[in-house]
């Protein structure tokens, strides 16, 4: 591939998010493989800090107090700034909050292509290819990077930040903020945290997590009852939060908390990557979904192709009887 | 003033989804197609920010599967004020993000909204998310992964999710485009002798559309993923799996 590698590094609160050192630690597979360079783009307010300890051969740093928090207009208008001016081979960005607003952005106005929800990018016949995933994960698509400028959006998770090599840092340069910075047509009021909640779902040993599946707001209680039987707490995947069935304190998955407890028992959860990106890591996986192919088998260690309702039915007699 | 709410049609990933045989596509004859979930929040966060400003919902679709006006009749039939479907050259196509964001724009334009809303993401949406892409072509403010909105002042506000249960509340001078994630409140059901009743009363205005050149990615295979890990199958009745999981609990010590 050659030339330069550009990795944005997402951060918050003065902290590089999980996700930059596993998009670095590709860029570097990638920049050995291909005589490459590496370097991290950083936006931001006072994150001087950040790019001096960033393992890259370069970072350019653009600060701006409308930077502060990332947000969607001026993160992409900053980017842009920064890439434009010089093209990079490769541009890397995480399929996170942040990727979502400016991968799209920065590549239809530098009119460059994009693929989205990559999970691998192979070197293969002379040429690189990422493989996307479509379709709540069910299909995946081959698309080789072309000779022109490109923009990937990388799953979290999909990569290991172990591929990082401890090394000095680059060198940094400062780029001057565009005049678009002053003219936004947005700015963030405010930056909130989760309340308190009534669990922990993060710190819970045992989880019994439920899904579509579950059918309605009703079914829940018998889902509560099974985990109070086990000791376990009750958590959910997204739809059941939006639907308001359970508070979001209980949202398992990429834009919910990231969990890892003992046990995870995921009733009538399909796995969507999303939610696989919050319990992946959990040590014993068990799931129960009428669907034999429902991607949350992939990652289970026990399945079951049954009804949920039954097997919880038969698990709480035992438990109970 | 006006909310535009863009609505896709996309195969239903609840169902079994098989490739063509040309190996780049999915076989759309055997696809089931649904309304995007995540538009159908959009058009409830529109018609929750209409019913509370008195602005005008605008719900507009591309007719790619040959059903969107389903889609469209039953957003007027949940309150949405008109509909529009762009028609051309499409049925049975797989459009890009790029693609959809090129025919959107100049409809768009045209009808001047104060704000547009779509589907935070598509299942198919290989190319990036709609909402940023309009948003770059359009040169509005921008927003994804919207969990709410409320117009405050004459601006627009939006609660954008991060990670970890944190939100970042974003103001808008209008106008903007906001991919929403999520409504306020779970998208409201409309009977189906409603959306009968606005297939007889109600007229889907029809604007006829043509893709201008634009940057494409060529996807040279599609296929279904071979499995990185498999979970060991507990078969047998419902009572013999559960006897197994405590089995298995117990002997981790869980219980």
């Amino acid at each position: 591939m050659g030339q330069r590698i550009v990795v944005l590094v997402e951060h918050l609160a003065g902290e590089a998010t999980d996700v930059t050192y596993e998009l670095l630690g590709l860029a570097r597979r990638i920049a050995n493989a291909d005589g490459a360079v590496v370097e991290a783009v950083v936006l931001g307010e006072a994150v001087g800090h950040l790019a001096e300890r960033l393992p890259a051969d370069r970072v350019l740093l653009l600060e701006h107090p409308s930077l502060h928090f990332l947000a969607p207009e001026p993160a992409a208008r900053a980017l842009a700034h920064v890439l434009g001016s010089t093209p990079p081979r490769l541009t890397i960005v995480p399929n996170t909050s942040l990727g979502m607003d400016v991968a799209a952005w920065v590549a239809t106005r530098l009119g460059w292509p994009l693929i989205s929800y990559c999970r691998a990018l192979e070197h293969r016949d002379g040429r690189w290819v990422a493989t996307a995933q479509l379709f709540g994960g069910k299909i995946l698509a081959d698309v080789p990077l072309g000779d022109e400028p490109s923009v990937v959006a990388i799953l979290a998770g999909a990569f290991s930040a172990d591929a990082v090599e401890p090394g000095s840092p680059g060198t940094i340069e400062r780029v001057a903020a565009p005049a678009e910075l002053e003219q936004l047509r947005s700015r963030v009021v405010a930056l909130e945290r989760p309340e308190a909640a009534d669990v922990d779902i993060t710190r819970a040993e045992k989880i019994v997590a439920v899904g579509r599946g579950i059918e309605s707001k009703d079914n829940v209680e018998l889902a509560e009852q099974l985990a109070q039987a086990l000791g376990a707490v009750l958590a959910a995947s997204r739809p059941l939060v939006d639907a308001g069935w359970l508070p979001r304190s209980r949202q398992v998955g990429k834009s919910g908390l990231k969990v890892k407890p003992k046990l995870y028992m995921a009733l009538g959860i399909s796995g969507a990557p999303e939610h696989l990106e919050g319990m992946k890591d959990a040590e014993l996986i068990i799931a129960v979904n009428k669907d034999p192919k429902a991607p949350i088998f992939t990652v289970a260690d026990y399945g079951a192709v049954a009804d949920l309702f039954d097997v919880a039915e038969a698990l709480l007699e035992r438990l109970e009887g | 003033m006006t909310i535009a709410v863009i609505l896709e049609q996309v195969p239903d990933v609840v169902e079994e989804l098989e490739i063509a045989p040309s190996g780049t596509d999915l076989d759309r004859d055997t696809v089931t197609y649904v309304l995007n979930e995540y538009d159908d929040h959009a058009l409830e966060e529109a018609l929750l920010l209409a019913e509370a400003s008195g602005d005008t919902v605008v719900a507009i679709g591309i007719e790619t599967t040959g059903e969107i006006d389903q889609a469209l009749y039953t957003a007027l039939a949940k309150g949405a004020h008109r509909a529009i479907k762009l028609v051309g050259d499409f049925e049975g196509s797989w459009l890009s993000t790029r693609a959809t964001a090129e025919l959107l724009v100049p409809v768009l334009r045209d009808l001047a909204p104060q704000l547009v809303l779509t589907g935070v993401q598509a299942p198919d949406d290989l190319d990036g998310q709609l909402a940023p892409t309009l948003a770059a072509l359009l040169d509005w403010p921008h927003a994804s992964v919207v969990i709410g909105t409320e117009f405050a002042n004459g601006h627009v506000r939006a609660r954008k999710e991060l990670w970890g249960g944190m939100t970042l509340t974003v103001e808008f001078v209008p106008p903007a485009v906001l991919g929403i994630q999520a409504a306020r409140q779970a998208p409201r059901y409309v009977p189906v002798s409603r959306v009968r009743q606005v297939m007889r009363e109600a007229t889907i205005e029809e604007i006829e559309v043509a893709l201008p050149p634009h940057a494409s990615i060529t996807v040279e295979r599609l296929y279904v993923p071979e499995a990185s890990g498999q979970a060991e199958l507990l078969t047998g009745s419902p009572a013999e799996i559960a006897d197994r999981i405590l089995e298995l609990l117990r002997t981790r010590g869980l219980l």
